[in-house]
């Protein structure tokens, strides 16, 4: 019935936290709001040191299309504004605010969608900072308003990545809302159905999202392989259709939408309400490993604190999943892209050469040939590695995963997309 | 505590280079019970001397470059694929000077495992019946369709146009070098490898098909050209060898086929009676071609 998406991997379901209803996590005394956490333009900080906040204040913001805003997670007092590091690896100026414990939100008026203008919702959207939760964090005011027709909206409930389950909790317990942002989202893009895809070793997440299917809103559920919930090939498996290199989803008539970030539209919308928290799984190595709904700028060790701290010795934190999160260096805030905070030890594992066995290249969902743009970029030589077409990789690690020589691919050919960016400038 | 610091992804498959080794050895087994039963316990003799000498050559090698010299099963596999493809009856330095060959100018010299352009066991026997073809052309007597016979089903079909049958093809009781003769173990070992995903089915099967199917149209049995000789253990175990082989499915299949073709060229035109390590050795000379044209569709282009 679906097409499958070439290569991939089988990853082992690892989902300890799977059916850990969501709990909400304390409000922190410091919150630490970075004014960028999205793909776009950095905010400029609405508020100074020594302003009063209350919660879903507005704090940030940028006059570019290509943006969102940030709201004050907590109410209280802003400390300062400094450079911080962020879970991406970047450091970016954030505010700073001290909590006064009250919790003292904004007021809060939604609108009603079916009497509102696209415009007007587009707006609320982009007014309450909702971005890509799924962890691309790309502004989904923009995404909804895509410059050419589209007919499909995907929700992307995949979660293929092991141990995340934020996205999976959120179906299973707040399906209904869920299902109010992707009306929204339909109604605003102009889609005429969309697709619900969750994988296979989440069939109670799908039961509960397939209660509200009607005519224009379907659920798939898709046979359990990673990367599918990357969206090139989560489209390529729900449509058949493949986005054209160095193109978007709406090239193929598709926009693609996390669960989460349908959450976040529905509050926006229909509630007023920022996005000022989300579901984070908090789990690896951790005593009481959970699925928090915590405040965005609650930084990552007060987390880990909330499920009992470290359990063995974990020496890595990562954020996002095992395949594609970043490992962190130092302690930093969640942001709104964070759906996984996971505590692991690390493997030494030496790099051997490589014995050509091409498992990477039939893991490739891309089509790619990892084995030679890795020993390209290692020779540089990187006019081949482009001729190779190494900027189409999406660095989705499944080429890494499957190496016996644990060659760490990916990194090799990072390296030639960055010389081979920065050559072009 | 300072956090560890690397790249994604942060978890890999188990799967590791000894893994794969030893499965191929392990695959090799029924092979060597086959040899030792039909042509007695001197296999496991000429064995011992191969892999020995293969482990020797290449700890002395890697020392000598002042690398790390590691286990990793893949010298062993040198060792005994080349015993596997010697007669019975070779005198002791024989696979003692093969296996040096093999492993120290053939796969070392080129960088050690992964860079060598040339299957190792195979060169190192090349070399052996270039240069010593009386002792490599000595097969143990056999009882074979008219009468006693030193000589092997191909050699056989050859000279005399004698067809010798598919049961004792398939069993391997008959003349021939010590591992290729059952067609029954070589089969057991490479489904198994198959089976369990570490050969690609491609190249034994375009491989073998090219045989039979050219076998076929030129008037030939090619069930029988398929079964005798060397070309199933070279399809299973010298074909798939990784390092000397395309890295993508479509490149194993052009690989296989033109293997098949070069196996049909020598058997029906030219002096060989044989053809199956020539045509793997001359298929590796293409690989690198094969890599640089033969590539997968990339998403989202040319469709």
């Amino acid at each position: 019935m679906f097409k499958r998406f070439r290569g991939g991997v089988r990853l082992p379901h690892l989902k300890p936290t799977a059916n850990i209803p969501i709990e909400r996590a304390k409000p922190p005394a410091t919150t630490v709001v970075p004014l960028k956490q999205h793909v776009g333009a950095i905010c400029e900080p609405l508020v100074g040191k020594g302003d009063r906040v209350r919660t879903g204040q507005k704090i940030g913001d940028s006059p570019a299309q290509l943006s969102a805003p940030v709201h004050s997670p907590v109410s209280g007092t802003v400390v300062d504004i400094r450079p911080s590091p962020i879970p991406t690896g970047e450091e970016v100026p954030s505010v700073v605010i001290e909590s006064d414990g009250a919790d003292e939100w904004m007021e809060m008026v939604g609108i009603d969608p079916e009497k509102s203008s696209r415009e007007e919702i587009l707006a609320r959207i982009r007014e309450a900072g909702v971005v890509g939760l799924g962890g691309a964090a790309f502004p989904t005011h923009v995404k909804l308003n895509p410059p050419k027709r589209v007919d499909t909206l995907i929700i992307n409930g995949c979660e293929g990545e092991p141990f995340i389950t934020s996205d999976h909790r959120l179906m299973v317990e707040q399906a209904e809302r869920v299902v109010e942002g992707v009306r929204i989202m339909m109604r605003v893009c102009g889609a005429e159905r969309a697709v619900i895809a969750i994988e296979d070793d989440k069939r109670d997440a799908a039961e509960r999202m397939r209660e509200f299917e009607d005519g224009r809103i379907t659920v798939a559920l898709l046979p359990a392989r990673y990367p599918q919930g990357d969206e090139r090939h989560l489209i390529k498996a729900l449509t058949g259709r493949e986005v054209p290199a160095g193109g978007l989803p709406f090239d193929v008539g598709v926009v693609v939408n996390n669960v989460a970030t349908a959450k976040a539209v529905a509050d926006a919308v229909l509630d007023g309400r920022p996005l000022i928290d989300r579901v984070v799984t908090v789990t690896g190595e951790v005593r009481n490993p959970k699925n928090l709904l915590a405040r965005i700028g609650t930084m990552f060790s007060a987390l880990v604190e909330e499920c009992g701290g470290a359990a063995g010795s974990p020496d890595m934190v990562i954020a996002g999943g095992p395949m594609m999160g970043v490992a962190q260096w130092c302690d930093v805030p969640l942001i709104k892209g964070t759906n996984c905070i996971l505590l692991t030890r690390s493997r030494a594992e030496e790099e051997r050469d490589c014995i050509r066995c091409g498992r990477c290249v039939d893991a490739c969902p891309m089509g790619l040939m990892p084995a030679l743009l890795a020993s390209y970029s290692k020779k540089r030589m990187f006019d081949r590695c482009r001729e190779a077409s190494a900027m189409s990789c999406d660095e989705c690690g499944c080429c890494a995963y499957v190496c016996p020589s644990k060659i760490p691919l990916v990194q090799y050919i990072r390296q030639a997309k960055a010389f081979l960016r920065e050559a072009k400038k | 505590m300072r956090p560890v610091v690397s790249p994604s992804p942060h978890i890999r498959d188990s799967v590791t280079v000894e893994e794969i080794m030893y499965s191929v050895i392990l695959a090799l087994i029924p092979a060597v019970a086959a040899g030792v039963y039909f042509f007695g316990p001197q296999v496991l003799v000429i064995i011992a001397v191969s892999v020995a000498t293969a482990v020797a050559t290449e700890f002395a090698a890697m020392r000598a470059m002042g690398r790390r010299f590691r286990n990793d099963g893949s010298a062993i596999l040198t060792g005994l694929l080349l015993a596997l493809t010697l007669p019975p009856t070779v005198p002791l330095w024989i696979p003692a000077v093969g296996s040096f060959f093999a492993v120290g100018i053939v796969k070392c010299a080129f960088g050690g495992l992964g860079h060598n352009i040339f299957t190792p066991a195979l060169a190192g026997r090349i070399f052996l019946a270039l240069s010593w073809p009386a002792i490599m052309r000595t097969w143990p007597e056999w009882v074979g369709p008219d009468g006693i016979t030193s000589a092997t089903p191909l050699q056989l079909w050859k000279h005399q146009g004698v067809i010798t049958s598919y049961a004792k093809l398939f069993i391997g009781n008959y003349g021939g070098c010590m591992g290729e003769t059952s067609a029954l173990a070589l089969l057991i070992g490479g489904l198994f490898l198959i089976a369990r995903r570490y050969i690609d089915w491609k190249i034994p099967v375009s491989y073998m098909g090219t045989v039979g199917l050219l076998m076929l149209l030129l008037g030939q049995d090619p069930i029988f050209h398929i079964l005798a000789g060397g070309l199933m253990i070279g399809a299973f175990f010298m074909a798939t060898d990784y390092v000397t082989t395309p890295l993508t499915g479509r490149g194993r299949v052009i690989f296989g086929i033109g293997a098949g073709v070069i196996v049909v060229v020598l058997r029906m035109f030219s002096g060989m009676t044989e053809g199956v390590a020539f045509s793997i050795l001359i298929m590796n000379a293409f690989t690198p071609l094969i890599d640089r044209f033969v590539r997968p569709r990339v998403y989202g282009v040319g469709k």
